[in-house]
């Protein structure tokens, strides 16, 4: 076991390395010369000098990327040019907003989805299957800035039920921070939902042909007890391996969700970072997402290894 | 496949089906709801909402369609090569793929249009270059299980050079499972522009595009909802057709997932 768990972080590292390596050309592309633009409209020659030697614009690209990188591996990805903080700081101040809002969305895809994909599969070819299939190709086709705005037209304008917009800590007052998340959650966790619900049903309509199912079935169970606890067992883990992955595609789906409610967390701030062009705060936020997303990976990866027998042999 | 087609008639004839010019301003009509003069209503500059639907569509349907060539262009040689050749060619490939999916989809493709610049082209380049690495996988995952098949050992035992027999044997039997990977793909695609166009990275003002009509619509969904509702309702139009057309192709191209 743990020579597979060394193989496995051993395999990250060249991934990560490439990932650092991608988002490091990706500055590259950038048109003109960071120095001159950091120093503003005068132009001085000699704080154009001095910012080049600061941030070692004249050296070759791979000891570039050599005083980038051991700034990354120390926490500093760099300052951001319009606020002046440091890029880690903004995303401490908000990562919490968003992982609120990807914590919750999943919730709602999990509590959405597996149930539906259950009832789909047990059901199968019945009405209710081909509702919850409807309600997966709603899912996977509707874009979810659009159905932010139907929602906002539902429930905050027709309706007055939830605020339209903004966001309230939850240490200031929880009440208001549920009411202000609940129609982002929904919509952000509407596409997982659809995700989750067809693997969920591919995964049960296998296990549910196996003999272990039909001898439960043989010996008298009652079906929701063979659905339940012989079923979905076996079938549950390729669904939380899928729902750990999707969470780091929550964190890039957020960009749009906190657009349309106007949430202060990581999604807005890489949006106000391109049209600043704060190019700082795009790389630590492109760069900490890709991280998320080798480690939600990674985690995935050995939790499937762990409950499965027989991949521990 | 109905609505594809309807679709792609709108976007080519845009110029003839639609009823007014799309960019065309009138200050006596703002935010004016739909009506036998405009079906779907105004804008918040006295646009017919319409005629800008239309249009939109040809950004969409570009969108998609350069966006998945790009993809397929770049992924799917690079995939042929990392499969038919293995060894280091397909380990660095294999890795620098594993890396670029690690990279999340949309935050790449923001991050790519906003060092591009803005406009339609540069979102469709970033999409494109977004999505290569499912085509590289997905190429190099089919040209290993077809390599080994024994009608390539044919063509290889009577002498066909390496790459007569990656291009005209290994190729043709791994498209089956590219083109219904690149109908999904076109409905992503669309999406992705309409995000992009949203945030104001795609489609650039005043050319009408179904994302950017969204982003403006937002701001006056209390009192014009029909800005917000046709440019939506025809994305998912669109992107559910491209969806349903894809599951329908997979399901015939391969039975199991019937």
């Amino acid at each position: 076991m743990l020579t597979y768990f060394l193989k496995r972080l051993a395999a990250v590292i060249p991934t990560v390395f490439f990932v650092t390596v991608m988002i490091f050309c990706l500055q590259q592309l950038l048109p003109g010369d960071p120095a001159v633009i950091l120093a503003g409209e005068d132009q001085d020659q000699n704080t154009v000098a001095y910012l080049r030697q600061k941030m070692h614009l004249d050296e070759p690209l791979p000891v570039r990327y050599g005083y980038w990188i051991s700034g990354v591996m120390r926490g500093d990805f760099g300052d951001s040019l319009r606020i002046q903080q440091p890029v880690r700081q903004l995303i401490q101040d908000k990562l919490p907003v968003t992982l609120e809002l990807a914590a919750l969305a999943m919730m709602i895809a999990l509590l959405i989805g597996i149930p539906a994909g259950i009832v789909s599969a047990v059901a199968k070819d019945s009405a209710w299957d081909y509702l919850a299939n409807i309600f997966a190709l709603w899912g996977l086709s509707t874009p979810n800035f659009w159905l932010g705005i139907l929602m906002i037209l539902l429930f905050s304008v027709s309706l007055g039920w939830l605020p339209a917009s903004g966001y309230v800590s939850p240490s200031e007052d929880l009440k208001a921070n549920l009411l202000s998340m609940i129609m982002p959650a929904f919509v952000l966790g509407n596409a997982i939902a659809a995700v989750l619900m067809r693997h969920t049903r591919s995964a049960m309509l296998q296990v549910l042909n196996t003999d272990y199912v039909r001898t439960a079935r043989a010996k008298g169970l009652k079906e929701n007890k063979v659905v339940l606890k012989h079923a979905l067992r076996n079938a549950i883990m390729p669904i939380i391996t899928l729902g750990a992955l999707e969470f780091g595609t929550l964190l890039s789906g957020a960009v749009l969700t906190e657009q349309v409610f106007s949430i202060p967390g990581f999604g807005k701030l890489i949006v106000d970072a391109v049209f600043n062009r704060d190019y700082a705060v795009v790389q630590g936020v492109v760069l900490f997402t890709s991280t998320i997303y080798i480690v939600l990976n990674l985690l995935a990866d050995m939790a499937y290894f762990l409950v499965n027998p027989r991949l521990r042999g | 496949m109905g609505f594809v087609i309807l679709f792609v008639i709108i976007a080519i004839f845009a110029p003839w089906l639609a009823p007014q010019d799309p960019v065309e301003t009138s200050w006596s009509a703002i935010r004016k709801s739909p009506s036998a003069a405009h079906w779907f209503g105004t804008d918040e500059l006295g646009r017919d909402v319409l005629s800008r639907v239309m249009w939109g569509a040809r950004a969409s349907l570009l969108a998609g369609l350069v966006s998945v060539s790009i993809s397929m262009a770049l992924g799917v040689p690079i995939g042929l090569l990392a499969g038919y050749v293995g060894g280091w060619t397909d380990g660095i490939i294999s890795r620098l793929t594993d890396s670029a999916l690690a990279l999340p989809f949309l935050i790449l493709a923001i991050a790519l249009a906003a060092f591009l610049g803005p406009s339609l082209m540069n979102a469709m380049i970033a999409i494109g270059v977004s999505a290569t690495p499912i085509f590289i996988r997905l190429t190099r995952a089919q040209v290993l299980a077809v390599k080994v098949e024994d009608f390539v050992e044919a063509a290889r035992a009577v002498g066909n050079p390496h790459w007569r027999i990656a291009l005209r044997h290994v190729l043709p039997n791994v498209l089956p499972p590219l083109i219904v990977q690149s109908t999904l793909a076109i409905a992503a695609a669309i999406i992705a522009e309409a995000s992009l166009s949203f945030l104001g990275l795609g489609q650039q003002p005043p050319a009408p595009s179904w994302g950017s009509m969204l982003n403006t619509a937002k701001n006056y969904v209390d009192n014009a909802p029909w800005m917000a509702i046709w440019p939506g309702l025809s994305i998912f139009l669109l992107v559910l057709s491209f969806n349903l057309v894809g599951d329908g192709l997979r399901d015939a191209l391969d039975p199991r997932h019937k």
